[in-house]
């Protein structure tokens, strides 16, 4: 056990303890921290009196303040809904193609609907609408299955496709080669057909020609040109949901894949449906 | 077997395990955290396997760099301070150290495995379900047993500061893990049994999930990792501690006020104003105390400053409390609401648990670990100082490189989420902040590499040291003072 001694460097004593050679200093402790410890310590006396702080059997502290995170909220959130209120109004008021005429609200509604999208449309149609190939559908284009109006697109959104919402837009492409003894070969010439519709020259005369008079052209209409009512998709103008050339077109006619969109209208308001509907409209297709 | 001037023939060998399965769990750790790194910026590499997504590999990061690395660094460094401090081998004895040792490490692989299996409590930091909680706290008792055993059986009149720290660490991670992991199995119900439900459900759950995070920082990362700086500072520096005082009023300021503090991760959420008032206000009273630390880490060098020059090992021992000072500075300010409304959420977050998990948790843990290592094998020094000291300055540069970009990103992200355009909408969805950081998380990860690869440079200079190897005399700093 050592004794307590000097360190010549700092001129402080030791306190006489020493483990496996270590020595202690009995120092006094810095002025500046002890002065800074109680002026936190001060703070945070003054901050409880302020501020809602200690638990009590009944409740706890209110605080000189009144401070309510909760309270602050809403009235957050009624002075926001108060300044939007006369662009509600406005929104609701007017149909789509009315929004897209007025050029305030068309700029109140673009710019509400770029907001929207980016949270709830995104996620599936890609950042400004631009789809995943194989996938969601490209919205910046002019190729619409449900077609591209005002109108229909507020309609798309409301009620979606596909799901279990009885106003939901719905339409199924059947398998064919599987169970109507279609052989492959006809699969094959179909193939071949679909893939010439999107040239200068439809294979005119060849036996996919009668074939899809026969088996695709009451949906998918005489040429390929498609019709929106029924959502089957124009297969004249090289733009594929899923997998274009042969091989896609085989895939998608024997064992067809059917995409789903959520029916809008039981999560956003009719208002950001409307600006949703215009800003779709805008990105480079709107009919 | 190393012996004092009493022949006390203390316990080494499970110190030396300990230290080799730190190294090997640091190494491991630290490449789980870059790789996941990478696939933040790039997440082509997620792979698209459901056992090597970002979510099941970030527990496997945050459970092997806190407690494989950092466990096995407490575990090694604590039985190597209490047996010379107390002047006593271990209680237990080999025995005891072994049980602990090998159940640990089997615990370590077991609670990874289940992690990329797909099982998880969803505690952060406590995601290890609860049969694994159970064989835990078994191990966790078993070192209480052999630590306060041996400071039982000690042969000086006082208990050693370093042990202070060691001690509260070990009853106060006994209480958070009990306390935070209270779950009930499904299986009782029908159920799975490898799946559990906590007793508490929403903000109370929330509230216990931080008391036990925020503690688990407090007295795993802090208090336990004072005791390391405690020994390892003036042994190494071969100067006296610089305040008996301070050590005592920090210590007891430091274990009153840290348990407070958890709140101020659930600022702005469902947990009532009260309890978040007083979260803030504890991380703020808790600054002084935090510092005392730091105070009497870096004061102890008076009389011996030069060695900052002369000693790399040093230099990660004084590094790593310049680091907790500015770690326990940061903190304490974004525990403030008006700070956490911008800083919560984002990556200032991640940057500044990194400042103090690289900077002070890892870079003591080296500095501890080039002092021990030699010590243990009987080598004078270890192989290379050079190397060392190459050590330092890549991982300082990995360190900076990352804080700096997540200061940026996280507050650029904060910015963005709340910044509103002239008609009163969100200017960014949350997509468009995600590009924005793109490039920071190149940054951090490219930071990430730098402390892996400082990290293989400390294990080649370990393996030669073992091996008994001494690098070019020539090569070597000057190391006055050295031993």
């Amino acid at each position: 056990m050592a004794s307590m001694e000097k360190d010549s460097v700092s001129g402080q004593m030791t306190t006489g303890h020493e483990w496996d050679g270590i020595k202690e200093l009995n120092t006094p402790l810095p002025k500046w921290w002890v002065y800074v410890f109680w002026a936190c310590v001060l703070w945070a006396i003054g901050y409880w009196v302020a501020m809602p702080a200690w638990p009590t059997p009944s409740g706890y502290t209110q605080g000189m303040l009144n401070y309510s995170s909760r309270a602050n909220l809403d009235e957050e959130m009624k002075a926001q809904k108060a300044g939007r209120s006369q662009w509600v109004a406005k929104l609701q008021a007017a149909t789509a193609e009315e929004i897209a005429k007025d050029k305030t609200l068309l700029n109140y509604a673009l710019a509400g609907g770029k907001v929207a999208f980016g949270e709830n449309c995104s996620a599936c149609h890609g950042a400004g609408g631009v789809g995943v190939p194989g996938a969601y559908p490209r919205l910046a284009d002019d190729e619409w299955i449900w077609g591209g109006t005002l109108a229909d697109i507020e309609q798309t959104i409301k009620f979606g496709v596909r799901n279990a919402h009885p106003d939901s837009r719905q339409s199924e492409m059947l398998p064919f080669g599987t169970g109507d003894a279609l052989a492959a070969d006809q699969v094959s010439q179909l193939a071949d057909y679909v893939l010439s519709l999107s040239s200068k020259t439809p294979a005119a005369g060849s036996p996919g020609e009668a074939l899809f008079a026969e088996r695709c052209a009451a949906c998918h209409q005489e040429g390929g040109v498609g019709l929106k009512d029924l959502g089957a998709p124009a297969l004249n103008n090289n733009i594929w949901l899923y997998k274009g050339g042969k091989d896609g077109i085989i895939a998608q006619m024997t064992k067809p894949k059917h995409g789903s969109m959520p029916a809008w209208t039981e999560r956003l308001d009719a208002g950001t449906i409307k600006m949703l509907a215009v800003y779709v409209h805008s990105l480079g297709g709107g009919k | 077997m190393s012996t004092n001037t009493d022949a006390t023939r203390y316990c080494e060998d499970v110190v030396k395990k300990f230290v080799l399965a730190a190294i090997f769990w640091g190494v491991v750790g630290f490449l789980a955290g870059d790789f996941i790194a990478w696939q933040l910026a790039f997440p082509a590499l997620n792979l698209d396997l459901e056992w090597t997504t970002f979510g099941r590999l970030r527990p496997v990061h945050t459970s092997a760099v806190i407690f494989a690395f950092g466990g096995n660094i407490l575990f090694a460094t604590s039985l190597y301070v209490v047996q010379r401090t107390c002047r006593a081998d271990l209680f237990g004895g080999a025995g005891l150290g072994g049980f602990i040792f090998w159940n640990f490490q089997a615990l370590i692989v077991v609670a990874a495995l289940t992690y990329v299996l797909g099982f998880s409590q969803g505690q952060e930091y406590a995601e290890p379900e609860w049969w694994v909680d159970l064989w835990l706290t078994v191990i966790w008792v078993a070192y209480l047993i052999a630590f306060a055993g041996t400071i039982m059986k000690r042969r000086e009149p006082h208990i050693y500061v370093a042990n202070w720290f060691f001690l509260a660490m070990i009853l106060t991670v006994a209480m958070l893990h009990l306390g935070n992991n209270l779950a009930v199995p499904a299986g009782f119900f029908g159920g799975s049994w490898m799946k559990s439900y906590n007793l508490f459900g929403g903000v109370q759950n929330a509230m216990t999930q931080w008391w036990y995070g925020h503690n688990a920082v407090g007295f795993f990362l802090t208090a336990g990792f004072l005791g390391i700086m405690y020994y390892f500072v003036p042994k190494r520096a071969e100067r006296p501690v610089y305040s008996y005082r301070l050590s005592i009023v920090h210590f007891w300021a430091l274990i009153f006020l840290y348990i407070w503090a958890g709140p101020h991760h659930l600022h702005y959420t469902a947990l009532p104003d009260w309890a978040q008032t007083l979260g803030a206000t504890f991380s703020i009273m808790l600054w002084m105390p935090s510092w005392g630390g730091m105070i009497n880490g870096l004061m102890t060098l008076s009389g011996a400053w030069d060695k900052l020059r002369t000693d790399p090992v040093m230099r990660f021992l004084v590094s790593s409390v310049a680091f907790y000072g500015m770690s326990t500075f940061e903190g304490p300010m974004m525990s403030l609401k008006a700070v956490n409304s911008l800083s919560h959420y984002t990556d200032w977050t991640v940057g500044h648990v990194h400042s103090g998990a690289l900077g002070w948790v890892a870079f003591v843990s080296f500095g501890a670990l080039y002092y021990l290592v030699p010590k243990l094998w009987g080598r004078k020094e270890v192989y290379s100082l050079k190397l060392v000291g190459v050590h330092f300055w890549i991982a300082t540069i990995g360190i900076v490189l990352y804080i700096t970009a997540m200061w940026i990103s996280g507050i650029m992200q904060g910015l963005m989420w709340r910044a509103y355009d002239n008609l009163g909408f969100l200017q960014y969805s949350f997509i468009e902040t995600v590009e924005a950081m793109h490039p920071y998380y190149v940054i951090r990860a490219t930071g990430g590499l730098l402390f892996v690869l400082g990290a293989l440079v400390m294990v080649y200079n370990f393996v030669k040291t073992i091996k008994g190897d001494v690098a070019d005399e020539a090569m070597q700093p000057s190391t006055a003072g050295a031993r």
